[in-house]
């Protein structure tokens, strides 16, 4: 794993466990919500998780975590950029708006978060808004019909924001 | 055709089943067989190799192609294992395995016993088709763990060792990541073995059909050893070995070949021959003393016996606020040795302790961790030097240019040859048990046990990974439990922590069935049957060979505490016979910041 963990907060963790039933079949459950509250599933949460939940072994939660796309072993940015790359967002030209998003936000290849850790980057295979693509979504706000320049336009938004 | 007698066919020829869990068991039943990679019958069935796959043609014509491990036996069917179609299919399956594997079979510890290879000859794969694994694709192999080698590459996936660490072990160490073409199986986040709490049974290793989980090879060091004028080798064999090694020698199962195992040892330059039997009567005197010292003064009951090292770390690693319930005995192999060292400069001549080098021969892949516990340690020094598991000591008669067939049976050393069948039996799950209470009935009541068969306590089989047993001790009751596999101890441990345990002392053996089911036994994984066979083999040599049944009879013992221990428990028998335990927890992988 790359880059430094975070401090996890166990009874944070507890709280989540309890809240979602605490048996192994809400493990899916539980680890989106520790990634809501982490951005993504630090290593010493899982093994926490594999440990306190009956029949389930830290092996075991690495296994769920790692099969699953939705969960992310590194930190995520602040802003999570989705670039779907489902069928009709790919011919609709969702290539070049994600090429766009790497040469804004400076991302080399196999990177996918930058290292002020504002923006992370990741294609995903359909979001059902097929009928907008290309699609764009940014931490749950969907940007319809983008092309490499109104993506550059929605990014330079948010870092203008973010640099006030 | 009755109601409960239904028949199938098998390549036309007709076969009756019962309750046999899948169509497999039906045609191994019928002495034919269908090659299985992940098909384990002790696991649940996962359906993952697809080398199992037959043809199945249905009375209405319907003919279907389906794995036969995952597929219930039906009546009428007609069951083809050898078509074309199938081949095909199991040869297509080889050449991919084949094809992402390591096929440096030469140097590979699993050469010979690999079930990939062996499929791989039998279906002349002598091309493949596909890419093959380059060597920069060659993942780094762990060795890390005192046992247990991971080696990545020549992992097929089947999954049979995840499985065995958790329905085994319960706190699976062993997990899939990733998805697809990526899949791995790995510990924790790709940890090293070491780095996680893997108790070392070697299960997993018993389990897998290749190379990717081995153990760790000590046979040409000890040649060494052996060859090394200035230096006197001495070896200790534990009771399951004598049973199972003849398998390695087209014996049957369960054949007792002790006599000629001594002989063998002889002819391979050992210069003292010694068993372990002899100290598990030593064990059964100091554990069955200090049971009733602690049940007259009532505390750290319920005792768990600390034979089995899985179990010992298991509990050090997961539960270490209970290790003062570990009885404070060494494995009878740590008492030997450590007897070994402190006596036979004393009785030998030309045995010191700087020259001699203590040699066993176990049954276990945990033993080659015990060894290096520090408590088993003086000044810096282990008091066994090498373990050689059971296949490994074969391996080594073989490249000696010995046949154990040929051999003509002798005698152990003295003073640590003479056992009792109270000893003999600690091979298989239940007897150490067993053989402490026909010892504390007598220490007890000055009388030996109306009958020495404990019946309730012995089976090594599925349905007798637990087991409960109450002894009356001229009106003492006195429960015990005898589990096999972590994942019985665990639920013992479990009773004990809600107050509802009704047993007084708990035998807990890592292996499913105990040491004749062991981690580095000859592969009994796929017949259940063998384990079965070694233990009667055992108990056969309990009931009928030996002079003394139980462990105070045994005059060498006597003789042992008369000459140097005084008495069980005694300040010296402490100092060389028990030991103690740490709380692992603290530094183990769970131990969170």
């Amino acid at each position: 794993m790359t880059g430094s963990q975070t401090k996890v907060d166990f009874s944070k963790i507890d709280e989540i466990i309890t809240q979602c039933g605490g048996k192994k079949s809400n493990l899916i459950a539980i680890l989106q919500k520790v990634q809501e509250v982490y951005r993504y599933l630090p290593e010493d949460a899982m093994i926490y998780i594999g440990t306190k939940i009956e029949g389930l072994s830290p092996a075991t939660v690495f296994g769920v975590a790692t099969f699953y796309a939705q969960f992310s072993l590194d930190p995520k940015g602040k802003y999570e950029v989705k670039c779907c790359d489902g069928t009709a967002c790919h011919v609709r030209g969702s290539m070049p708006v994600l090429n766009a998003i790497k040469a804004r936000l400076n991302l080399q290849d196999g990177k996918f978060t930058t290292d002020d850790g504002l923006f992370s980057v990741e294609t995903v295979s359909c979001l059902g808004a097929c009928g907008l693509a290309p699609v764009v979504v940014i931490n749950e706000k969907v940007y319809p019909q983008m092309t490499s320049d109104a993506i550059k336009v929605v990014l330079d938004t948010i870092l203008q924001e973010e640099n006030k | 055709m009755s109601e409960d007698k239904k028949t199938l066919f098998i390549d036309g020829k007709e076969v009756a089943f019962t309750d046999e869990p899948n169509l497999l068991e039906v045609i191994r039943k019928a002495g034919m067989n269908v090659p299985t990679f992940c098909y384990r019958p002790d696991l649940t069935q996962f359906g993952a190799c697809r080398m199992c796959v037959v043809e199945v043609e249905y009375p209405n014509g319907r003919v279907i192609v389906n794995s036969s491990c995952t597929m219930p036996p039906e009546a009428g069917v007609n069951v083809k294992l050898n078509t074309e179609r199938v081949r095909r299919i199991r040869r297509t399956v080889l050449e991919l395995l084949l094809a992402n594997h390591d096929r440096e079979c030469t140097t590979c510890e699993k050469s010979g016993t690999c079930e990939l290879q062996k499929y791989s000859e039998e279906y002349g794969v002598r091309n493949i088709k596909y890419p093959t694994l380059q060597p920069e694709d060659l993942k780094e192999i762990d060795t890390s763990n005192p046992s247990i080698v991971r080696d990545a590459n020549k992992c097929i996936l089947c999954g049979a060792c995840v499985r065995a660490c958790k329905e085994y072990h319960g706190h699976a160490v062993l997990g899939f990541a990733n998805r697809g073409s990526k899949t791995l199986v790995q510990p924790m986040n790709g940890r090293k073995l070491a780095d996680v709490d893997c108790v070392f049974c070697g299960q997993c290793k018993a389990v897998c059909p290749t190379g990717a989980l081995t153990l760790k090879n000590d046979v040409n060091a000890v040649w060494e050893e052996i060859n090394n004028p200035n230096k006197k080798v001495v070896v200790q064999v534990a009771p399951s070995v004598r049973v199972a090694i003849g398998e390695m020698f087209n014996m049957p199962a369960g054949e007792n070949v002790i006599g000629r195992l001594y002989a063998a040892m002889r002819r391979i330059g050992f210069d003292l021959v010694f068993d372990t039997n002899f100290s598990a009567d030593l064990t059964i005197m100091e554990e069955a003393t200090e049971f009733l010292e602690r049940l007259k003064k009532g505390e750290n009951l319920p005792l768990f016996t600390s034979c089995c090292q899985a179990w010992v770390r298991y509990v050090e690693t997961q539960h270490p606020e209970m290790i003062n319930h570990l009885s404070t005995c060494k494995s009878p192999q740590g008492m030997l040795s450590s007897v070994i060292k402190h006596i036979v400069p004393k009785v030998r001549e030309g045995f010191t302790e700087e020259n001699m080098v203590v040699v066993s021969v176990m049954p276990c892949s945990a033993k080659k961790a015990e060894i290096k516990r520090p408590q088993l340690t003086v000044d810096g020094k282990y008091d066994t030097d090498y373990v050689l598991t059971t296949q490994e000591f074969a391996q080594m008669i073989k490249s000696a240019g010995l046949d154990l067939n040929k051999l003509e049976p002798e005698e152990a050393d003295s003073p640590f040859g003479q056992y009792t069948g109270a000893a003999t039996i600690f091979g298989a799950s239940g007897g150490v048990a067993e053989a402490a209470a026909r010892t504390a009935y007598y220490m007890v009541t000055g009388e030996n046990l109306p009958s020495d068969d404990i019946e309730g306590m012995r089976g090594v089989d599925k349905s007798a990974y637990s087991k409960h047993v109450e002894l009356d001790i001229k009106g003492t009751k006195v429960g015990v439990r005898v589990v096999s596999t972590l994942n019985e101890a665990e639920k013992a441990i479990q009773e004990i922590k809600n107050g509802t345990a009704n047993f007084q002392l708990l035998e807990v053996m890592a292996c499913p069935g105990g040491c004749v089911n062991g981690g580095g036994q000859p592969i009994s994984c796929n017949t259940p049957e063998l384990r079965k066979r070694r233990a009667e083999g055992l108990y056969a040599e309990d009931m009928r060979d030996l002079q003394f049944r139980r462990s105070h009879d045994n005059p060498d013992i006597k003789k042992l505490y008369d000459e140097y221990l005084e008495k069980p428990n005694s300040h010296i028998a402490h100092e060389l016979l028990h030991t103690t335990y740490s709380d692992l927890r603290k530094g183990s992988y769970k131990d969170l910041k």
